[in-house]
């Protein structure tokens, strides 16, 4: 019998994903109960009011993004939760707090859609929502966990790069990987790595809330501190005042693009197994990766030389890593709960470099380890 | 070219926004002169003032004033206010919101805020229409009025925004006028001064659009009209109901008490951290109080 570990607990992916939360400095959570993500807010209503933290439940996911943005303006680390509907309702104030520079994070737990589909279901069929949902040009940060571990670390990371960059970070995780229970040790907070948003260290009549900078990000004073600033949704000036100037405007936008792209190597992560020696990977995320882990592991004692290639960031999408990668490799499977999404972007960048096959699953239940090992065998 | 006086002036971003988006003759000029000399006459620092707004030509007004301003999506500034007060319960956070941006997009979470009674001012200016977009029925545009999307009359009656407040839960509901402006001044303040959700209804005109399409006159018939046909709630009962036909109230219409939710909050977090305590559950960083 092994020796019990100190502080191993039980638990399911919603709770990690709002312990880290809280970890992260979170102290505002405004939501609306959907299924699959409703535990995050019940837990949150019971323990943020014991860190002196507020909860609310607002009349829809417009209002709980839109509140989670003032709480955030008002100097405090924010959040929601949601599913694909309420996601999809998200996306008006998701392009605002990307203009504005709110720093906020939103969990989306993927289930079946389209409109109310399938609600206790998985599904990744959010997956190109999560880049392209709100209108106008938009750069997206998602971070994408596969275990109850993950969940607690990912949502962490997701505020760190929220308050690092000003800018909204969503948390793309899916059904099975919220409901699902597993035995974790929890990092301890002391040992993590917090960021906080810069502050101005200008006196207020200096002080520009969206300052051009070498580095893209402004520091960000709240509301209250002294700072009399203007916030709004209309593109603006670097005072935030509203702006018709095309010189202001396409340096704005670029502000707000480069901010991303030239981050990536901070932003991005991938986790690659077994792909020294690969001629074959397989492309999955969250809990499909799972299912491939075990796929390869089955696929290398046959002496197939098959890797996996698991984004951690979805968004930005790992561009570098696969132009990299692709010259060793014959074939790339993809496989993903929905009709086709990834398979895109991995084509996109591949270019007709090697094969690229898709093993897509959408009838609500998970790829299994042995249909992408047979995927594997039909595809080699 | 306006005149402001020297008081105004200090609140004002006068060098870097002016002129401004509104025509000449609006009431939303007025209505902020008026906001401007409550918080003045009440001391608020404007540091400590927030000012949130919709999508609409009332709602350019936090552009041009010198608080801590949010302008923010169409229909949706109360539900950011909502946000930023809990975060900062000590910040008096004022909405000034359009018909169509609190009352069509907006009504969803302008019915919950007055429901859910948090401390926030709200400034409804009313002019019956859609000024940004160009002269489109409002929620509010009385039956058979013209709108550039109602050519042959409105058919849909206009909502009473404030028996519509009143009967959503809002603890205190107030209307007045452009041309009543030193009596919107006193509503105002008294909105301000109120523990919870507070609304002032303002009847303002826009003769660029409705006006011209209603055949009303320009603003200074509009303001007329609004002077013959606004009655103070203090001569309600005493005006006989055949005189009562096509005019309103003014006044403080609506003014009672509800726990107030930040304060209900503070007692919500009392609770669970002695609750959290006498389970020996440790709680972490009370850093905000």
């Amino acid at each position: 019998m092994k020796p019990p570990v100190k502080n191993q607990r039980l638990m399911q992916g919603n709770r990690a994903c709002v312990e880290g939360a809280m970890a992260a400095g979170c102290r505002f959570f405004a939501g609306y109960p959907i299924t699959p993500s409703t535990e995050m807010a019940e837990i949150l209503a019971a323990e943020l009011p014991k860190l002196s933290g507020k909860f609310i439940q607002m009349e829809d996911e417009i209002a709980s993004l839109a509140a989670v943005i003032g709480s955030s303006v008002a100097g405090v680390k924010s959040m929601t939760a949601t599913s694909g509907p309420g996601f999809s309702l998200m996306q008006e104030h998701i392009g605002y707090a990307y203009m504005a520079e709110v720093p906020c994070v939103i969990v989306d737990v993927q289930r079946g859609g389209p409109s109310t589909g399938l609600p206790t279901k998985v599904a990744q069929a959010d997956t190109m929502q999560v880049r392209w949902g709100t209108h106008g040009d938009y750069y997206a940060i998602a971070v994408a966990p596969s275990s109850v571990l993950e969940c607690y670390e990912f949502t962490l990371r997701a505020f760190n790069l929220s308050e690092k960059y000003r800018t909204p970070v969503i948390v793309l995780m899916d059904e099975v990987v919220g409901h699902m229970r597993e035995r974790v040790i929890l990092p301890d907070p002391d040992q993590m790595t917090i960021i906080d948003r810069m502050k101005p260290t200008v006196p207020p009549e200096w002080y520009q809330h969206f300052e051009i900078n070498p580095h893209f990000v402004s520091p960000m004073a709240s509301f209250g501190e002294g700072y009399r600033y203007n916030i709004t949704g209309l593109t603006h000036d670097p005072f935030g005042f509203p702006t018709e100037k095309p010189e202001e405007i396409k340096q704005k936008m670029d502000k707000l693009k480069n901010k991303i792209t030239h981050n990536l190597d901070d932003i991005i992560q991938v986790r690659a197994e077994f792909m020294e020696d690969a001629n074959i990977a397989i492309f999955a995320y969250g809990i499909v990766a799972r299912a491939a882990r075990e796929a390869v592991r089955m696929a290398r004692e046959r002496r197939i030389k098959v890797g996996l290639i698991q984004p951690l960031t979805i968004w930005p999408f790992p561009d570098q890593y696969m132009e990299h990668i692709q010259e060793q490799l014959d074939l790339i499977i993809v496989a993903e709960l929905n009709q086709g999404q990834l398979i895109g972007e991995v084509m996109r960048v591949n270019r007709g470099k090697t094969r690229v096959s898709s093993l897509t699953r959408y009838d609500s239940e998970l790829i299994t380890p042995d249909q992408v090992f047979e995927k594997i065998r039909e595809e080699k | 070219m306006p005149i402001f006086s020297e008081m105004t002036h200090k609140y004002l971003r006068a060098k870097k926004k002016f002129p401004n988006v509104w025509c000449s003759g609006c009431g939303i000029g007025t209505v902020m002169g008026a906001i401007i000399r409550a918080i003045d006459h009440l001391h608020l620092s404007r540091d400590e003032v927030v000012m949130i707004s919709g999508i609409g030509c009332s709602s350019r007004m936090p552009v041009y004033v010198d608080f801590n301003t949010l302008h923010t999506t169409h229909g949706r500034p109360l539900a950011f206010a909502t946000g930023v007060k809990l975060a900062k319960p000590n910040l008096k956070v004022i909405i000034v919101t359009g018909d169509g941006d609190a009352l069509a997009i907006g009504g969803n979470h302008f019915i919950h805020a007055c429901r859910r009674n948090i401390d926030l001012t709200t400034i409804l200016i009313n002019n019956s229409t859609y000024g940004m977009t160009g002269g489109q029925v409002a929620p509010t545009t009385p039956f058979m009025k013209i709108g550039t999307t109602a050519p042959y009359g409105n058919r849909e009656r206009g909502f009473d925004i404030s028996k519509l407040a009143m009967a959503a839960g809002a603890p205190f509901v107030a209307r007045g006028t452009v041309y009543h402006v030193v009596q919107l001044q006193k509503l105002v303040e008294q909105a301000i001064l109120k523990k919870g959700f507070s609304l002032v209804e303002v009847i303002s005109q826009c003769h660029t659009l409705y006006g011209r399409l209603n055949k009303e006159g320009g603003p200074v018939e509009m303001m007329k009209w609004q002077r013959d046909h606004a009655i103070p709630i203090s001569a309600a009962g005493k005006v006989p109901a055949e005189k009562l036909k096509d005019k309103f109230f003014t006044g403080v219409l609506w003014d009672i008490d509800f726990p107030e939710y930040c304060e209900e909050y503070d007692k919500v977090i009392a609770l669970a951290q002695s609750l959290a305590e006498g389970e020996g559950v440790r709680v972490k960083g009370k850093e905000r109080e």
